[in-house]
């Protein structure tokens, strides 16, 4: 008994081992290339204006500004004086928004040559320099006021986006809750390491996007294939109960969200393509070509997925084990190697969400994934805990929600809506949209 | 590299707020976790209303400091209710993401901009210490010895702060060898047979978050008494730190959560001070000094992952009442 157990245990950590340092030994590239963005407080750089009219300053003029950092907003003051500090210079683009609706009545802003349809916002760089001024033209004349309608649909296609990115991470978390019980809190480090791995690919190395990309999806399937072999495999031979596996995932998501942090540091980097030019569409609908693309891969896979889960023979055998791990060995199936290709399959497509959502952001931080790993478990509670399609559909509605809400609710508690949502579904229907009342047990 | 120095501030820890917030904090969660099996993930959420509650009664209405304590006691009860009643009925990971979920809604709540007047937003709240040193009876000076020297405003926040975790464990300890203690145990290992036994389960688990919660809500109050509020303090990564503090130390144990603390926070402050200093001499050429910070929640993390597959009982705790049930 004791020679047969210890052979494979010993023959596993040699694989580990390999794939581990293979890993290891990429990032560190990373590390010795891509410099850190900036500090993740205090931030060095600042965009700052003055907003006067007739020579008079004006006060209580919101402005807001969006790029790499996040969203943030400023008041002028009783000098007509804003300014905020943002995280990144370089090629960098921040959007500067002047609320017209904050402007006294009849007063907008200007543009002379009438070449520029929203004058009221403007795009800035700070190149080499440390501080840039934004100042905008008042006078007399039409608001670029937009529809409420245009408003509404430009936020459910931006949600739509959104939703479809956060349903490539649910799909896998989900598949994952399934097949072995664990709610896996270490899926946001698995989301951050798929744009990790675009980013060494395709900036620290210089490869192509088209090369890039596929071979980051490639990596985190092999990073999933590492941890389930390194870590998840031995601990089910262990015994181990569903609530210690899920402390352990709380522990393995703390470390990685550290190590990356030790490769990347505290900022914000950019993969390339970012700030592509938006494409008007129809109302207010402006996407660029990223927008478009990354949405027609999300679907593309989604439907691939769907396909692999209800035509292929490991896709049936996963449904099979999902539904009953015991009958399932019983009939013949290898649970092992089927949680095998689960982890590999969840840790893809949480890639694949990374990159996704480092274009979406936009940028990469070493803990962007944790920013939506609550979103994730919303849309996978919403959807039906452990039901493949449910996470699809959680997934849409949370996209749709957090975008649209924003429309109403200021833009810094635009996640709240979704957690809130998440609270709720458990108090009236706890096993989700599409779940069965048994599996809450 | 001053060693001595580096011993001294690792020292100087063991009586810092933020080790008596951790240790109150773990006591509270040995209640939800060790004895009750409940798997809170909001701690952080619980020790910000105890901080928020606080430093908002102080400053937006003056409220003294001692009505100030109570308000935010209430705020970790009402905390505690609105999580419960949709969650105490089903499987404990849904708690878990739950309590995960409302910890951030508060927090997300106090960072807003939308309420500045009164959270703060992102900078936090401060300046309502008057009216708690005013009741400070230690006359002016500097008392202690060795690394724990301080003047008497430093004193009273650590004083206090002990105060009120000695009537923690004072409290869980009468608590646990009480009658309610056995239910409560009881509902731990076999939710079903309590039940069988006339027992109303959800009543008993809905106390236990309540008198838990409390204790996690002072722990946040002393460290917003030593120091002031910030939002950035109350992150999710807070709750998991607090968590590898209990199951180090031993969650179902009426110590061990203290010692947890104790532990965990002495040696992040050792840490803190060896690695940059090793870093300095050359020992570490992998590093910069401040990616050698990062390698201690690396190791946290890490430690964490460790315990719970090895020593899932914690250093405290009897290997036969395991706290985990499968």
């Amino acid at each position: 008994m004791a020679i047969t157990r210890s052979a494979p245990t010993r023959r596993l950590p040699r694989i580990v081992v390999v794939l581990l340092t293979a890993v290891l030994a990429t990032l560190a590239v990373l590390l010795s290339t891509a410099a850190p963005a900036g500090a993740a407080e205090g931030d060095p750089y600042r965009i700052s204006g003055l907003i006067t009219l007739d020579g008079a300053p004006l006060e209580g003029v919101t402005m807001t500004v969006d790029g790499p950092g996040g969203e943030q907003t400023a008041e002028t003051n009783a000098e007509g004086r804003w300014e905020v500090y943002v995280p990144e210079r370089g090629d960098a683009v921040y959007t500067v928004t002047l609320d017209e609706s904050t402007l006294p009545e009849g007063i907008a802003v200007i543009d002379e040559t009438g070449a520029d349809e929203s004058p009221n916002v403007r795009e800035v760089t700070l190149g080499q320099i440390s501080s840039v001024v934004v100042n905008f033209f008042l006078g007399e004349g039409e608001r670029n006021t937009t529809s409420f309608l245009d408003q509404f649909v430009e936020r459910v296609v931006n949600g739509i986006n959104f939703g479809l990115m956060l349903a490539l991470a649910s799909i896998g978390l989900s598949l994952v809750f399934g097949t072995t019980g664990l709610s896996n809190f270490s899926h946001a480090e698995m989301v951050t390491f798929g744009a990790l791995a675009a980013l060494l690919f395709s900036v620290t190395l210089g490869w192509p996007v088209w090369v890039a990309m596929p071979l980051a999806v490639a990596l985190s399937g092999v990073f999933g294939y590492a941890l389930d072999t390194a870590l998840w495999r031995p601990l089910r031979r262990k015994g181990l109960g569903i609530v210690q596996l899920m402390i352990v995932s709380i522990g393995l998501s703390l470390a990685l969200r550290y190590v990356f942090q030790m490769f990347i540091g505290g900022g914000t980097v950019q993969l390339p393509g970012v700030g592509a030019e938006k494409i008007p569409l129809f109302g207010a609908v402006r996407l660029s070509v990223i927008d478009m693309a990354s949405m027609g891969i999300a679907v593309a896979v989604i439907v691939a997925y769907a396909l692999w889960l209800t035509k292929t023979r490991i896709g049936k055998a996963t449904r099979a084990v999902a539904d009953n791990p015991s009958l399932a060995a019983a009939s013949g199936i290898d649970v092992d190697a089927v949680v095998r290709v689960v982890w590999i399959v969840s840790a893809a497509l949480a890639g694949l969400a990374g990159i996704l959502w480092a274009y979406f952001r936009p940028g990469i931080r070493w803990d962007m994934g944790s920013t939506i790993l609550l979103l994730i478990f919303a849309a996978v509670t919403l959807g039906g805990l452990g039901t493949a399609w449910g996470a699809l559909i959680g997934a849409l509605i949370v996209g749709l929600l957090v975008e649209v809400s924003s429309l109403w609710i200021p833009a810094d508690l635009k996640n709240v809506g979704a957690l809130v949502i998440l609270i709720l579904i458990l108090l009236f229907r706890p096993q989700g949209i599409l779940g069965r009342r048994e599996r809450i047990g | 590299m001053n060693f001595l120095q580096i011993l001294s501030n690792t020292a100087a820890q063991i009586l810092d707020p933020i080790t008596i917030a951790y240790a109150l904090a773990a006591v509270g969660l040995a209640v939800h976790f060790g004895f009750t099996g409940l798997l809170n993930m909001g701690v952080a959420g619980f020790m910000a209303m105890g901080a928020y509650g606080y430093a908002i009664s102080v400053l937006t209405f003056g409220a003294p400091w001692w009505l100030a304590i109570l308000v935010g006691i209430a705020a970790a009860v009402v905390f505690a209710l609105v999580l419960g009643i949709p969650t105490l009925r089903l499987r404990g990971d849904y708690l878990a993401i739950v309590t995960i979920a409302a910890a951030e809604v508060a927090r997300l709540l106090f960072l807003t901009g939308a309420f500045d007047p009164v959270t703060g937003s992102a900078d936090g709240l401060s300046g309502y210490h008057t009216d708690f040193r005013a009741a400070n009876p230690l006359p002016p000076g500097t008392y202690g010895f060795g690394p724990w020297q301080y003047n008497e405003t430093q004193w009273w926040p650590r004083i206090f702060g002990l105060v009120l975790l000695a009537l923690a464990v004072l409290l869980v300890w009468a608590l646990m060898r009480s009658p309610w203690g056995r239910v409560i145990k009881g509902i731990r290992e076999d939710e079903d047979a309590v039940r069988a036994l006339g027992k109303n389960v959800f009543s008993y688990k809905m106390q236990a978050l309540v008198v838990g919660g409390i204790i996690c809500a002072v722990g946040g109050l002393v460290n917003a008494l030593g120091a002031n509020v910030n939002p950035g303090n109350f992150m999710t990564s807070q709750t998991f730190f607090v968590w590898t503090a209990l199951l180090l130390g031993g969650a179902a144990t009426i110590f061990g959560p203290v010692l947890g603390a104790v532990i965990f926070w002495v040696v992040q402050a050792f840490l803190s001070n060896l690695l940059p200093a090793l870093v300095n001499i050359g020992w570490l050429p992998f590093l910069t000094s401040e990616q050698s910070q990062m390698l201690r929640f690396v190791l946290v993390g890490a430690a964490l992952m460790l315990i719970v597959v090895f020593m899932p009982q914690g250093l405290l705790g009897n290997k036969k009442e395991l706290t985990f049930v499968k």
